[in-house]
């Protein structure tokens, strides 16, 4: 176990160095503006470009700018540019809203999808199968940005089910939390349902041709035992992987499109407007957030097949 | 001697394809007294697993046509419900598969996987219980250590200790009837000789009546009372181990025997074997469905031959050929043993 640690922290570093690195080359490299011509706004004379430039380090050599940067990020001294704002808080502030949207996100689509899956399994190739392959093709086809506005449209404008946008603390009011964030979990986890339930049904379909799955038949279990006990619990390991993954990926990014629609103040919003100001330093503080989460979340998936799987063993298995 | 335990009449397993109707298991007849061990041999797809399977249930669904007669105690298993196939299963006839390695559950420990199988038909049993159930049952298969082995997972195992695990699974509510379908296909030669002195010890000492299937004539020889040898679906030679082994009446046991090596004879330049390969269960020839790869085809063999006894020294030694038995005395002589010789 120590070996394990030891190694997903090296492992871990790793990671964040290499991301900090492409995200810097790629806003600071790449794009063809000067940013301190857009602090300095459209009338700068340029001396204060000048001295925009000297106190933000714009000037010095990339590998000095990245050092400084990094220094930043850890020491907590990174800000914004305008308004000068410390991105560390500014992400701070934006998680509860992201936890919410996304763990209660994931618990619908991880509920609803291995339900669906394992009916969809239990009866293949039934009307039930073919009814539920069809919502599921559909919700994995249909883009978030097609679904949010369609829900606004018909949830909060047209019927005034659900109020329109914006994210109530779960501590100031536990329904209005839920009222709130009901509409973007839904739009966040019709993808998934539909993968899931397709995913675990094909595993289920397979894990029943198994040997082991006749022998539980033969030792005379019933049909439920043998379904519940053998079929699904060895159909879940690889759902693991899978939600260990999907799940590092919505705090990290995925759920950025859904803040933005659904005006959420929470990481993924913050990074997007960051996105379109052209802001460095949140764009950096963000990335570094969510690569630091899908490594965090990677590393409780493995911990957690060990214990699924009794023929992995961690030290073996991270090398 | 007792009346057959298991008596099975003109059993006929079809599955429904695309392609249309298989008739995997084509009438086949037998019956299994206490203590009896029945050999049924014959090669992949010639229909000996399905019969196995089917004898327990476990071919049953909607693609399957299932018909004759399963008889156990005289209570028949054709026509009993699933619910009824499930108390049976475990209880009073035991399964042993042949691949030991993918047969147990990878993710459970063995130990609770036998006490699984104990708990689904005695319910009053406590798990605590069954346990210790299960440290006497490895003690009685030769799994040493067993108070510790019971909390090993599968992959802990080696091949022949899981062979042995899963032995002493099939036994663990004593049933009347095992069933060992490749028992020891999957094992080393010296493994495959433990595993079968295991189970002619257990035979013997519970009165088990066994059902061993096998490609494997050895095993056959080793182990079994009674011989039934199988061919697309049915049975071509029905006898008792020395009828079998020292006159046999079908080419396709000559070809079977034929293609043993022999360490007691000098060694052929060529390991003989059946030309061709196995009919598609779809698409058989008339007549005898060994016909096209028979080197002593005639015009008889168009007509599909009975089983029935054809010597008149050996009562229930059956099989399906034409030819008359002095004929096949003279022509299963191949090189001063008994074989098949390759068709011209």
């Amino acid at each position: 176990m120590a070996r394990f640690i030891a190694r997903r922290l090296v492992g871990m570093v790793a990671v964040l160095f290499a991301v900090s690195l492409i995200v810097f080359v790629v806003f600071t490299v790449l794009p063809n503006t000067n940013p301190a011509q857009l602090l300095a706004g459209k009338n700068a004379t340029p001396t204060l470009v000048k001295s925009i430039e000297d106190e933000w380090g714009f000037n010095d050599s990339l590998p000095e700018q990245y050092l400084t940067m990094m220094k930043k990020i850890f020491t907590g001294e990174l800000t914004s540019y305008k308004p000068r704002i410390p991105v560390d808080e500014q992400i701070v502030d934006g998680i509860p809203a992201t936890f919410s949207l996304t763990i209660g996100a994931a618990v619908i689509w991880l509920f609803f999808g291995l339900l669906l899956g394992y009916i969809s399994a239990l009866r293949a190739g039934s009307w039930i199968d073919r009814l539920l392959t069809g919502f599921s093709i559909a919700g994995i086809s249909i883009p978030v940005f097609l679904i949010a506005p369609v829900f606004l449209y018909l949830f909060t404008y047209k019927f005034e089910i659900f109020p329109n946008a914006q994210y109530v603390p779960l501590s100031d009011d536990p329904g209005e939390w839920f009222m709130h964030l009901f509409l973007p979990w839904i739009t966040l986890a019709i993808l998934s349902i539909g993968f899931y339930n397709r995913v675990l049904r094909s595993n289920m379909l397979d894990v029943m041709n198994e040997d082991y799955v006749r022998t539980a038949r033969a030792k005379g279990l019933s049909e439920r035992q043998v379904m519940t006990r053998h079929v699904l619990r060895n159909s879940l390991i690889p759902i693991v992987t899978l939600f260990g993954l999907d799940f590092g990926a919505t705090i990290a990014g995925t759920a950025i499109i859904t803040e933005t629609f659904y005006s959420i103040e929470g990481v993924g919003l913050y990074a997007a407007e960051a996105v379109q100001k052209f802001e460095l330093p949140p764009i950096m503080g963000v990335a570094m957030y969510g690569a630091f989460f899908v490594v965090i979340v990677n590393a409780i998936v493995d911990i957690a097949y060990a214990y699924l799987d009794p023929r992995v063993r961690l030290g073996e298995a991270a090398s | 001697m007792s009346g057959p335990l298991l008596s099975v009449r003109d059993l006929r397993v079809g599955f429904g394809t695309e392609a249309g109707l298989v008739q995997a298991v084509d009438g086949v007849s037998f019956d299994l007294r206490p203590g009896e061990v029945l050999a049924i041999v014959g090669e992949s797809g010639s229909g000996k697993s399905v019969t196995a399977q089917t004898l327990i249930g476990l071919t049953r669904s909607k693609n399957a046509r299932i018909e004759g007669s399963v008889k156990l105690g005289g209570e028949e298993l054709i026509e009993a419900s699933d619910a009824a196939m499930r108390q049976l299963r475990g209880e009073r006839i035991a399964m042993i598969f042949q691949d030991p390695m993918t047969s147990f559950n990878p993710v459970y420990r063995l130990g609770n996987q036998i006490v699984e199988a104990i708990r689904a038909h005695r319910r009053d049993v406590g798990k605590q219980q069954a346990r210790a159930r299960v440290v006497e049952l490895f003690e009685a298969v030769g799994i040493p250590n067993p108070e510790r082995r019971v909390d090993d997972y599968p992959h802990e195992f080696s091949g022949g200790m899981r062979q042995r695990a899963m032995i002493a699974m099939a036994l663990a509510l004593e049933p009347e009837v095992l069933i060992a379908d490749e028992p020891t296909t999957a094992l080393d030669v010296t493994i495959q000789a433990q595993i079968l002195a295991l189970l002619e010890e257990l035979n013997r000492k519970r009165n088990l009546a066994t059902i061993l299937i096998t490609h494997d004539l050895g095993v056959v020889a080793e182990a079994a009372d009674r011989v039934l040898v199988m061919y697309a679906g049915k049975v071509v030679e029905e006898g008792t181990l020395d009828e079998i082994f020292y006159d046999p009446q079908h080419p396709y046991t000559w070809g079977l025997l034929g293609s043993l090596t022999r360490l007691d004879k000098p060694r052929p330049v060529r390991l003989p074997q059946i030309s061709g390969s196995p009919p598609s269960l779809l698409a058989l020839p008339d007549g005898c469905a060994f016909r096209p790869r028979c080197p002593h085809e005639f015009a008889k063999c168009r007509e599909l031959p009975e089983l029935t006894e054809r010597l008149t020294d050996a009562p229930r030694h059956c099989d399906r050929c034409w030819l008359g038995p002095e004929e096949k005395r003279a022509k299963r002589q191949v090189e001063g043993q008994i074989g098949l010789e390759a068709p011209a």
